[in-house]
């Protein structure tokens, strides 16, 4: 992230905007800009020139802790609802039970 | 409040957005490329804001007087090709701007909703001025651009621009003299309107 960042002292403010006061605000993009003033003075007229959010958010990229790096040794997908089919079960459940085609 | 001082405001509007448009796509960084176009968008949208109050077509104002018809200060038709004298240029007339803007707020409520734009396009101008104040070309192009700076303001305004701009006040470049630049300027930004015959809708 450090030399990405210093580009003659310019840095990555990364810009979430809001819709709606109530709304999420939304990442919406970044602007390289070389301190928070110009950021926000470039932020507001590519993000908010049309009128399209009534909020931004200004982050620089630093600030941002990333977490990108996953171990998935035994498929987690057995976690999921949609990795885990339930029909056959259920059928035998519902046989077991006596009320077969109730449901 | 005389049609004329209207006039000029929207004319000095219109002229700064369409010399600012310039620099779209060339200039010195993407992201200010962006803000600058859509600055310079917003003062055409406040010309035609003003021309709608004089007239019932705004384009007609915009486009269909003659080059000398204009009544535009000499500081917003200058073809500046630098960037520290745009700024510079950019910097002094939303000083100056400010000053005639809020003076008229009381009687024109048109004025006040121009000001509460304009805030942004200050804030923009100041921090680059702070960022380019010390620099020899700033500098220059300061000492170049005050007196058609003065010249944006009726004589009874100046004194508060100089003390605004800590300046003196000199003899100013009045409005009145179009010259050369502006007649191509004003040709080149007609000429789709005039491609097209009277009439037509757009």
């Amino acid at each position: 992230m450090g030399a990405r960042r210093s580009l003659g002292g310019l840095m990555i403010y990364e810009v979430f905007r809001q819709d709606r006061k109530g709304q999420p605000f939304e990442h919406a993009g970044s602007v390289v800009a070389p301190d928070a003033e110009f950021a926000e003075a470039w932020a507001r007229e590519q993000y908010g020139r049309r009128g399209e959010s009534v909020a931004l958010w200004l982050v620089p990229r630093d600030a941002v802790h990333v977490v990108a790096d996953w171990a998935d040794e035994f498929d987690l997908k057995y976690r999921r609802v949609d990795g885990y089919s339930i029909k056959a079960r259920l059928k035998e459940a519902r046989e077991r039970a006596g009320t077969a085609g109730a449901g | 409040m005389s049609e004329q001082v209207l006039l000029g405001l929207a004319d000095d509007e219109l002229v700064l957005g369409w010399r600012d448009s310039e620099w779209t796509g060339i200039a010195p960084m993407l992201e200010e490329d962006v803000a600058f176009s859509s600055i310079a968008q917003n003062e055409i949208g406040h010309a035609r804001a003003v021309y709608e109050l004089l007239s019932d077509d705004a384009d007609v104002l915009a486009f269909d007087r003659a080059p000398e018809e204009y009544v535009c200060a000499p500081l917003v038709q200058l073809h500046l090709l630098d960037w520290g004298r745009t700024i510079a240029r950019r910097w002094l007339y939303e000083v100056a701007d400010e000053i005639r803007i809020t003076a008229l707020m009381e009687e024109v409520p048109l004025a006040a909703k121009i000001n509460r734009e304009e805030a942004y396009h200050r804030m923009h101008a100041e921090m680059w001025r702070e960022r380019l104040a010390e620099t020899p070309q700033f500098r220059a192009a300061v000492d170049e651009l005050w007196p058609y700076a003065l010249g944006v303001l009726p004589p009874e305004q100046r004194a508060e621009l100089a003390s605004r701009a800590g300046r003196d006040e000199v003899a100013a470049v009045e409005r009145g003299a179009n010259d050369a630049a502006f007649t191509e300027l004003h040709a080149e930004m007609t000429m789709v309107r005039r491609s097209a015959p009277a009439g037509a809708q757009w």
